[in-house]
């Protein structure tokens, strides 16, 4: 195939303890790390073995987001991928709108494949994947594990919750990325030397006139019900005894 | 009154559990009079069993080959046909409904809620993000009609009794060929469900390898209990996908939790919080999972575990 684009989300790093403003309008963002989202990192990944197998010639990335996500699409360039695009705009969209910018974007590029990550850590919506395919009308191919090209077609292996699926889509398709599809490469020093002159387009999302969706309204962010540290016991009889206590044996 | 299209999940044979979580989360909605929704192969079954939850006022029933499988791009444009006169669509935040309720909601134009965790009001619920270390109050503008993933660890089950009428459906929406279904490969066992399981013991990282893993299945079985993993231990190749329990695995509820080797990072934490009792065993006091551990035990899991099997016997 000519072409794959790849989605990539600036998000919170998986690693960072995230906690509520005291004001309850938002979590703290400030000062904290920030990375690709990891299950975009694994499906750029993907695009960039496909890419070095032979079977594509091109991977792009795309991100929306603030003038920051260049950090992320940076990174994009330094694992492999051959150029950039940020759609640019200061609010984080709400997923339709996303998908819709998506849409524009793809478009433009008219890519044969589109691999975006299963869902984004930080509002765990898993939305935008599902929703691109169905604007564009082409097939899905959620949470996949495996991935392989025969013509004009791809079949999938899917995680689910009963096990594994497997499907066959035309292309061009929208794949979203599981855990287990790979295990995405360490950035070398010079890559992200050589990352720094690969092209980076940047468009305000204003200018691809996407409408206006009904967002969800964000009333207030609270933390969770916290779960009491409860009993210690030194071995398994104390362990027996407690559970009997609580009536579970 | 509100109406309510819930879209029943099911493996081809029977009702799938969360569906009947999905109503109990439905019938908190002011006003809700729920219609279930079955589009499969052979859907007789399966109707009549939806049929026998309560607050189900009709279920609406839709047979045909294509829906082998449950291709979200063969159904969505059911859905969508179906949708008119409907203020609410939900269905279960599984992979399931995961894939579906979003391609849906683009198709109307509308977003999603994902994970609805409690009903607030006609139109304002609570969801979890961020591996649930954050829970968001969200509000859904009027005029558009609200369609969610409901998170089915967060509720009860409705019970059985009712004898809703059934109806056949006669859609006559596209079905896109471009998406075919192949094959499913699914862990055959004759123990508990998962998702579905009142005691559950799972493994992380610790047990080091597939038959270490075995320590874990002799001490389900001793307890009739379901069996998850940690993302590592799925990573690690020790058991397969469907056992991994956490942010991008199941989310569970059983009234049991066993943890055994599995450290409990938030992402993994996410997956059991509405557990009734946690228990952990770890060889690492300072391990996070202590935190929310009913009745926690330091110890090493090779020991451990074989002397709890024995003391249940």
């Amino acid at each position: 195939m000519e072409k794959i684009l790849v989605g990539l989300k600036r998000v919170v790093d998986y690693n960072v303890r995230v906690r509520v403003k005291g004001d309850g309008s938002g979590v703290e963002t400030e000062g904290v790390k920030m990375s690709i989202n990891p299950f975009d990192e694994i499906a750029l990944e993907e695009a960039l073995r496909i890419k070095e197998r032979g079977e594509a010639n091109e991977v792009v990335i795309v991100s929306i987001g603030s003038g920051d996500a260049q950090q992320q699409l940076r990174t994009g360039l330094a694992m492999g991928a051959d150029r950039a695009i940020l759609v640019e705009t200061a609010e984080a969209p709400d997923p339709l709108s996303g998908a819709r910018a998506l849409l524009e974007i793809v478009k433009r590029e008219n890519p044969e494949l589109v691999i975006l990550g299963k869902q984004a850590i930080d509002d765990d919506n898993s939305q935008t994947g599902q929703m691109l395919a169905a604007l564009w009308d082409r097939p899905q191919a959620t949470f996949a594990s495996k991935l392989e090209f025969d013509g004009n077609s791809a079949r999938v292996t899917r995680e689910v919750d009963a096990g594994l699926d497997i499907i066959e889509v035309d292309l061009p398709a929208v794949v979203t990325a599981d855990l287990r599809l790979n295990e995405p490469r360490y950035v070398k020093l010079p890559d992200i030397m050589k990352a720094k002159k690969k092209p980076l387009d940047q468009v305000p999302l204003a200018e691809l006139s996407v409408p206006d969706s009904p967002a969800i309204a964000e009333k207030n962010f609270e933390p969770p019900a916290a779960r009491e540290r409860g009993i210690m016991v030194d071995d398994v009889a104390g362990l027996v005894s407690a559970l009997k206590d609580k009536g579970l044996l | 009154m509100a109406k309510v299209l819930l879209i029943a999940e099911h493996d081809g044979t029977s009702l799938n559990p969360n569906t009947a979580k999905c109503i109990a989360c439905a019938a908190q909605i002011p006003g809700a009079e729920i219609d279930v929704a079955v589009f499969a192969e052979t859907a007789g079954d399966i109707a009549a069993e939806a049929a026998t939850l309560d607050s189900v006022a009709r279920v609406l029933s839709s047979e045909g080959e294509a829906y082998r499988g449950a291709l979200a791009a063969v159904l969505a444009p059911q859905i969508v046909k179906l949708a008119d006169g409907y203020e609410y669509i939900f269905g279960p935040s599984t992979t399931f409904g995961k894939d579906l309720m979003p391609r849906v909601a683009a198709l109307l134009g509308v977003n999603q809620i994902s994970d609805l965790m409690s009903v607030e009001g006609e139109r304002t619920f609570k969801r979890p993000i961020y591996a649930g270390s954050a829970v968001v109050t969200v509000e859904v503008p009027g005029g558009v009609p609200v369609i969610a993933t409901v998170r089915t660890a967060s509720f009860r089950a409705v019970a059985g009794g009712n004898s809703a009428p059934v109806e056949a459906l006669d859609l006559a929406a596209e079905m896109p060929d471009h998406t075919r279904f192949i094959a499913s490969e699914t862990g055959k066992s004759d123990r508990p469900d998962l998702q579905s399981a009142s005691r559950v013991v799972a493994g992380g990282r610790a047990l080091g390898s597939e038959e270490n893993f075995d320590l874990i299945y002799k001490l389900a079985d001793r307890l009739e209990a379901g069996i998850g993993a940690s993302r590592a231990a799925v990573d690690a190749g020790y058991v397969p996908n469907e056992m991994q329990i956490g942010q991008t695995g199941r989310i569970i509820a059983p009234d049991l939790y066993i943890a055994i080797g599995i450290s409990g990072a938030i992402q993994h934490l996410t997956g059991i919080k509405d557990a009734g009792t946690i228990v952990a065993i770890n060889k690492d006091e300072e391990a996070p999972i202590f935190e929310v551990a009913d009745i926690g035990l330091v110890g090493d899991l090779f020991s451990v575990v074989p002397e709890l099997t024995e003391a249940l016997n």
